[in-house]
């Protein structure tokens, strides 16, 4: 076993970042759910305040795999130093991301408010334009680095609809995020609006991993311990992937744009292989197919890069963005997360020009319409 | 190679890290069960500042089921990704034959040799009554 580390890289934190695009930062309210109130009807606010989110899992609001730095797993350098929570103080999100290494964009997830999965589906439409309003104004307004992304309860269709339509056409937004682990894989028919709605107004779709489904997150059970967990955000992303291409979601909505954040990039082309492979022998089953699987994947899915793969040999990371395609891949820091990559030292390779530039930048600037 | 003095003994309290600037390079000099260590203040995994991290127990386990805790507050936790490094000689907990982040010599000098030179002391002021921490860059 050989490891690369940086001192035997020096040359590659030189790697000149021309103003990149980090497409997955999170960012915390300070005070906790009571930052979401003025966003809240009186309605909705005491409900926040007495009842609370209900997800599909037991002890609603904890971790289902608690991390081993606090606040579930930020990074220990990240915490402001004038209070709060990693990722709530605007002057040190700029200092320690922003800012420090010259960021033209930082596309925001908001792991807050359990939108999406909310059992209580009117107080998930109300959680979902809370955290929406929340982004924009409290975020993109006073930093227009930030993008923000379209909350939305997933399992509350007309709800869903209206919010992505609300926010369509306001440049603070730039995609609409969808957990990955919902009751059921994404291609399905039920969600099928949803997806028409996102295309429909210009949105691409950003699949981070999250969601509580209630059903076990991996194919054989649920997972011991965290480090088998993290590995299985993996099978959901090939879960899903597969799923939109084979019930045909891509010849359904032609503009549907997706991308894959936090998920890992080096198991998408051996996917796309093992798919096509099945589709020479099982066409019949599928006819709505028009093309192959890897077609559909190729034209329509992106992939961000945190957390990075480490292959044994550095070099074979190049190979593996040939075959996805220079052009689909996005770099991502997931600031302020404990397992966050830094955008100097993140490859253990040198790019190719090209590929950087496409990497760090152009990619993301294409994807999500910027300037 | 030169000697430094970084600090005086007593200043640094026990399971803590004073950082420092030698020679350019920042230093983590920490202060553990009695003893004095240095190690780079940059992690050789993506760069971050390496002591600023948690001093930890090294977790140990000859099987799945069997766990002890050993050499209390002697692995330095990295602040981002968690890489575990043995303070006493920098070597990667997952990776010791791979990884290694640069640690220093260190040593306790009275102020009456420091007195003599020729050490460098820029920073903290020798006097020849007390005694100090010496990194070696």
């Amino acid at each position: 076993m050989t490891v690369t580390v940086l001192e035997r890289n020096a040359d590659l934190g030189s790697q000149t970042l021309l103003g990149y695009v980090d497409c997955d930062v999170h960012l915390y309210p300070r005070n906790g759910g009571a930052d979401f109130d003025p966003f809240l009807s009186e309605r909705w606010r005491q409900h926040r305040r007495t009842i609370g989110g209900r997800s599909r899992q037991a002890l609603s609001g904890t971790a289902a795999y608690p991390r081993m730095s606090p606040e579930v797993g930020m990074r220990v350098d990240a915490w402001p130093p004038a209070g709060g929570v990693p990722g709530s103080d605007l002057d040190f999100v700029r200092a320690q991301l922003l800012d420090a290494f010259g960021a033209a964009y930082g596309v925001i997830l908001p792991l807050v408010g359990r939108c999406s999965d909310e059992r209580n589906l009117e107080f998930g439409a109300a959680m979902s334009r809370a955290v929406n309003e929340w982004q924009a104004s409290h975020w993109c307004d006073r930093e227009p680095r930030l993008k923000a992304s379209v909350q939305i309860p997933l399992e509350y269709q007309e709800a869903a609809i209206g919010e992505i339509e609300r926010r369509a056409g306001d440049r603070r937004f730039v995609q609409v995020q969808i957990p990955p682990r919902g009751l059921e894989p994404l291609g399905r028919r039920r969600y099928w609006p949803i997806l028409e709605a996102c295309a429909a107004n210009g949105f691409p779709i950003a699949l981070h991993l999250g969601g509580t489904s209630g059903h076990p997150s991996t194919g054989g059970g649920w997972p011991s311990f965290y480090h088998e967990e993290h590995h299985s955000y993996v099978q959901s992303m090939e879960a899903l992937v597969t799923s939109l291409v084979v019930e045909g979601v891509f010849e359904r909505i032609p503009a549907l744009r997706v991308v894959l954040v936090e998920g890992g990039f080096a198991w998408l082309p051996a996917l796309s292989w093992r798919l096509d492979k099945h589709f020479r022998r099982l066409c019949n089953e599928v006819p709505h197919l028009k093309r192959l699987p890897s077609e559909y994947i190729r034209e329509h899915v992106w992939v961000t890069t945190q957390p990075i793969e480490e292959p044994e040999r550095p070099a074979d990371l190049l190979a593996t963005i040939e075959w996805i395609g220079w052009d689909r891949v996005m770099f991502s820091t997931d600031y302020p997360h404990w397992d966050q990559d830094d955008p100097r030292h993140a490859f253990k390779v040198k790019l190719p020009e090209h590929g950087r530039r496409r990497i760090f930048r152009d990619n993301a600037v294409a994807f999500y319409g910027l300037e | 190679m030169s000697r430094h003095v970084v600090a005086a003994v007593g200043e640094i309290a026990p399971g803590t890290c004073k950082i420092v600037t030698v020679k350019g390079r920042e230093i983590g000099v920490f202060f553990v069960n009695g003893m004095y260590f240095a190690l780079i203040n940059r992690c050789p995994h993506e760069g971050a500042a390496l002591c600023r991290g948690r001093l930890f127990a090294a977790m140990e386990a000859d099987r799945p089921g069997q766990y002890r805790l050993a050499r209390h507050g002697e692995m330095l936790r990295c602040p981002w990704h968690g890489w575990e490094f043995d303070i006493r000689t920098g070597q990667s907990w997952c990776e010791p034959d791979g990884v290694k982040a640069r640690t220093y010599n260190v040593s306790v000098e009275p102020g009456e040799t420091l007195a003599k030179g020729p050490f460098v002391a820029e920073t903290v002021p020798v006097s020849v009554e007390h005694d100090y921490v010496v990194v070696e860059v």
